[in-house]
Formats: C-alpha cells, structure tokens, sequence
C-alpha cells in the first residue's frame, strides 16, 4: 500500500516519517500524473495560501478534485483541512481556491496569530474506539483552523470548546460555552485542524489507514525518482524529535 | 514538560509554563509549516501582497532590504511597529519581524503586536555585542542565525525555535550562504559517525551543549527547522540550498531589487518545492527579468568607480592583522568615499568585531572626505 502525500510545501516529511514507523511507505506527491500512482493521499499542515499557488501553477487542482470525487481516502490536517472543505472564510484577498468534497465551513486561523497557538489533550472517542490508546490525543494547534458548522453527512470526531483557549478576537467573544469542531469525517474524507504528525502518537495515522481499501498492494511499484524516500543525492530523510 | 521538548529547560524558571501556551513544540510547529517554503523580505504592505501573491510561506518585515542596509549604511533597527501592523492586516500567512541581537525590549515589543515570529538578526546593527536575547522568556518562536554548528546549537540552547544559514546579506551572492550550509551539513555529516567518547571534546571544540550535540547526533540533523539565507537571488541558488539539505530559504533583497519581484518570487518559490527536478527548473528559470545586481565582496577591498564611491572592507575570521591594517589607514588617511560599508562582523574575531563597530561609528560621523585608495 502507498500513500501519497502532496509534498507542495510543508510537514510532508513529517507524515512521511510517521507513515514509516507504521510500517507504510508514503511518497510525495509534486504532480497530477503522481496521483496515479496512489491509493490514498494525505495533504499536510503548511501554508494553504502557498499550497494552493503552488498546485494552481502546476495545475494539479483538477486532479485533486477528480481524487477526491474517486472516493478514494484523503486526509487533510491544518491547511489540508482548508483544501477539502467547500468553504472557507478568512482567506487572503481575492480568495484561493480549494478543492473541495468535504461539506463545511472552515475559517482560517481561527484561533489568531502564532502566539495563540496551543496544544492541548483532546478526546477523541471515535478514534479511540478503533485504535485503543489513551482516551485522549496531543493536539498541536498551530495558526489552526476552524470548522464553524458542517453538513450532514460529516461525523463529528472531536471538538474543543472555545473558552478553553484564550481567545482575542472580538468578534468570537460572546458565547463562552460555544464548541468549534476540530476533527471531522465524511465517508472517504478525514480532516483535523490540528497536527497529529508532529507527536509521536500515530493512531490518528492508523485510522486512516484503515479507511484505505486492502486491494492495490504494489500497484505502484514505478514512481518517479523524485517521490522516493530517499531525497536528493541519496541522503535519507531525517526527521525531527517527535514530542511524545 | 519533561520530555516533550527540544530543549530541556535547566533549573526552574528560565521557562514558565504556567500556561499551555506556547511550549518548544508549538514554537518548532510552526518552523514545521514552514518547510519546503520561502520567506520574503517586505518592507511595506504592498510588497507583502506581492509576497503572498508569489506563493511565500511567510513575510519577514523590515525597515530596509539588506542590500539597502548596506548601501546606505547608518544603525539599521527593529521596523516601526505601525509599518508591522499594516502588513499584518495585509496577508493571512505568518509574519516575521526583525530584531537587533541582544535587544531583547524590541523583540518584547515585536511579541506585544502579536507578531509570529522573531528574528534576532545580524543584518540589523548588533545592540548586545556578547549576550543574545534568552528566548525563553518569550512565548513567540525565535529564527536566528548561524555560520557553523556550534553557533546553531548555542543560539537553540538559548532558545531559537528555527535557525537559519547566515550567508552574505544583501550581496545576491550565494558562496557564504554555502560555505555555512556545507559547514554545518559536515560537522552533522561527522558528528554522526562519531565514537561516543568522542563527543565531549568535539561539544568542547565547537563550543556547544552537549545534550544537543548528542541529540544532533542522534537525529543526524538540527534539531529545529533549518533554513537558508544570505544572497540567494535565483531559482537555481534556492535549489541550490535544498539540495545541500536546508528546509527552505530566506529571500531578502533578491526579489525586491530584481527587474520584476512578483515573476521571480513565483520561480524562487516554485524552484524550492520542485528542487530535485532540473528540467522544470530549468522552465521556471526561464524569461524571470533581471536579477539584483549585486556585489561580488571577492576582492579584499574593492571601489566602486564614480562618485559611488562605495568602499567594501571583508574581513575573514583570524585576520586580525589585516584589520589592524584597515584600521590604521582610516585612522591616519582621510578619504573620498562617501560610503563606507563593511562585511557583516560575523566573520570577524570579537577583537576584529571591536574595531568594526568603532569604525562604522566612525563611518556614521561621516568623516570620509579626502582620498583613499586602498
């Protein structure tokens, strides 16, 4: 099995190497013809705006879209989060575009700038009751999302109230008890706004694995240089400490 | 906190973490997102659209462009915050803002407007000749600047939650930045086949914790974000830096003192995503404009022609000598130039980095009248 991770710009590295310690091989994905090659894909945390520029140069929206509408598993953490959702507010001037599939709202950096970021244990009932572990997770929220409201067909697979963080907008600061959704998934779609890559917890990893159908085992043995592991002049991919 | 961190904190108190705000890994987090990506200099609104336009992962505000900063020398100080502000309201992707080394009330002001990122940098005139800011009195993230290994490892011993390859600010040209990336890439290429035994006297010889020499030669790379800059003014030299093994790279007068910013900021950005790839290199180096001229800093002392009269001193590490040398004549000859700029005093010993400060002290005192040929 071999999933592709869009390696446009961001912590592609990092959900490569967590794919690893469960045993799977990720590939990064540059290009429309990439997507062929993969089961699954994984957009990673970065910056949306600079993701979105960068596939609307390579032309690589099209595709995605048709990925998606495929039904095949696609996960979006942080700006993937923004990628899939059908709307998004917050944006840059003039908007960016998304791909789309996933039926909810998001509003970009929700939480404010850097110095509000956080991280915080989240329960995550669902998940756990497929993978086992502790009954909450180690969110890393970085300059995060937001999901405002979704449509029906999306479960909900966490949330985090919003008085929990010391929030400084002034527009968000009426209801205390108010909960942002932070986790969802509709059929074939996983998205979190927060960066199960950047801690050593793999589970949010093995779930969605196991969204990805047993069929395709080395379906894609040819894959251009440029997507193996190994990065340029084959020195191997190191990664960071993984905060555990 | 106990093992979550980079940075193991020493003692109590030199982190408080009475919040959940804001450990080491969300400050490293960010440094994470940032990967594979560019960072811009802007020095206004406008140039931070173009920026987020061109595909940046992040904009850099500051009063000048190196390359102004050394054309026009003067003390070179931490942006007005007003200036920051605006190009905060302007773009959605995070903003970095420049501090001077040591001064630690401007990177509190930076963090006070709610700034994500800071940088203590070397391009600004130095305020702290011997101390760095403890960037662990801060929750913002810091990026600073390093030549070698040692000095990377000290700056994240004092905080720095991202480093970045000194290179030669504002010269647009990349051999100092490679002569860093080549020298900390080698000390981690060494480092990691290393005995054990071996490591105190090499932490001892780069002048470095030890905790974090280990963990770098556990990890068999820094363990923070590293990234490129000084002189970068091509797509080829952004690639350039990737393949040497940088997560990304800083763009500083390369793109604004080009023919056309927003072509060549795309390419750049284009160029550090698709760095292994030489023919859709090759495509995007295509028809970009002129590149920053530039100034090539190889000639130990060079003049330009004209009533430019720039003057360009570098100073290597150890030549003290030649300092000296260099001092004596401005003390004793007075000159036409009417500028006088000089390498950034990274390469300078502490006793060559003394002079130079007195020198450009001098310099500002604008006493540069009669003739001097070097």
């Amino acid at each position: 099995m071999v999933v592709g991770v869009l390696a446009l710009q961001g912590s592609f590295n990092e959900h490569i190497a967590a794919l690893k310690r469960l045993g799977v091989k990720g590939v990064e994905v540059r290009k429309p013809e990439q997507l062929l090659n993969v089961s699954s894909l994984i957009i990673p945390g970065g910056e949306s705006t600079t993701m979105a520029k960068l596939a609307e140069l390579h032309n690589l929206f099209p595709a995605l879209r048709e990925f998606v509408q495929m039904g095949k598993p696609v996960w979006g953490t942080c700006a993937g989060l923004i990628f899939l959702a059908n709307k998004a507010t917050g944006q840059k001037t003039g908007g960016q575009e998304l791909v789309g599939g996933l039926d909810c709202t998001v509003h970009r950096n929700f939480f404010g700038s850097q110095i509000q970021s956080f991280e915080t244990e989240l329960p995550i009932p669902q998940v756990v009751a497929k993978e086992g572990g502790p009954p909450c997770f180690r969110a890393v929220f970085i300059r995060a999302p937001a999901i405002l409201d979704v449509g029906p067909d999306v479960e909900v697979l966490a949330d985090i109230p919003v008085s929990a963080i010391a929030i400084q907008k002034e527009e968000d600061s009426t209801e205390s008890g108010k909960k942002v959704i932070v986790a969802v998934k509709q059929g074939n779609l996983l998205a979190t706004a927060f960066h199960p890559e950047l801690t050593a917890d793999t589970r949010w990893h093995s779930y969605f694995l196991k969204m990805v159908p047993e069929i395709e085992v080395g379906a894609s043995a040819i894959i251009s240089t440029s997507t193996t592991t190994q990065s340029f002049g084959g020195r191997p991919i190191i990664d960071f400490p993984i905060y555990q | 906190m106990a093992g979550s961190g980079v940075v193991t904190v020493y003692g109590n108190g030199a982190l408080t973490e009475t919040t959940k705000q804001s450990p080491f890994s969300v400050k490293v987090g960010l440094a994470q997102m940032l990967r594979g990506g560019v960072i811009m200099d802007v020095v206004n609104a406008e140039q931070a659209r173009i920026a987020e336009e061109a595909g940046a992962c992040a904009v850099m505000a500051l009063e000048r462009v190196p390359a102004d900063i050394r054309a026009q020398g003067g003390v070179a100080r931490m942006s007005d915050p007003q200036l920051i502000k605006e190009i905060k309201r302007a773009v959605t992707i995070p903003v970095m803002a420049k501090a001077r080394i040591g001064h630690f009330v401007e990177a509190q002001i930076l963090e006070a407007i709610g700034i994500d990122y800071v940088d203590e940098s070397e391009v600004l005139t130095l305020a702290d000749d011997e101390n760095h800011i403890n960037k662990h009195n801060f929750r913002i993230p810091f990026v600073c600047g390093c030549r070698n290994l040692g000095e990377a490892l000290r700056r994240i011993r004092e905080g720095a939650a991202m480093i970045r390859t000194k290179g030669e600010a504002g010269t647009g040209n990349i051999i100092e930045a490679v002569r860093h990336v080549r020298s900390v890439m080698g000390d981690i290429r060494v480092l990691r086949n290393m005995d054990d035994d071996e490591v105190f006297t090499f932490a001892k010889k780069i002048q470095a914790p030890y905790d974090l020499v280990m963990q770098t030669k556990q990890l068999g790379r820094l363990p923070v974000v590293h990234f490129a800059a000084g002189g970068v003014a091509t797509p080829a030299d952004a690639a350039l830096m990737m393949q040497l093994g940088c997560d990304g790279v800083f763009v500083g007068s390369g793109i604004f003192k080009s023919g056309d910013p927003a072509k060549r900021g795309r390419a750049i950005v284009q160029a550090v995503t698709h760095y292994s790839d030489p023919q859709l290199l090759a495509e995007i180096s295509c028809g970009i404009g002129e590149a920053m001229v530039g100034i090539n800093l190889d000639d130990k002392v060079e003049r330009c022609a004209g009533d430019m009269s720039v003057l360009f001193v570098p100073i290597y590490g150890g030549e003290f000598g030649f300092v000296d040398q260099i001092y004596n004549q401005f003390s004793t000859v007075k000159m036409s130039a009417r500028c006088v700029n000089f390498l950034y005093p990274g390469y300078a010993s502490l006793h060559a980095r003394r002079l130079l400060t007195g020198l450009e002290q001098w310099h500002v005192a604008n006493l540069c009248r009669n003739d001097f040929v070097a």
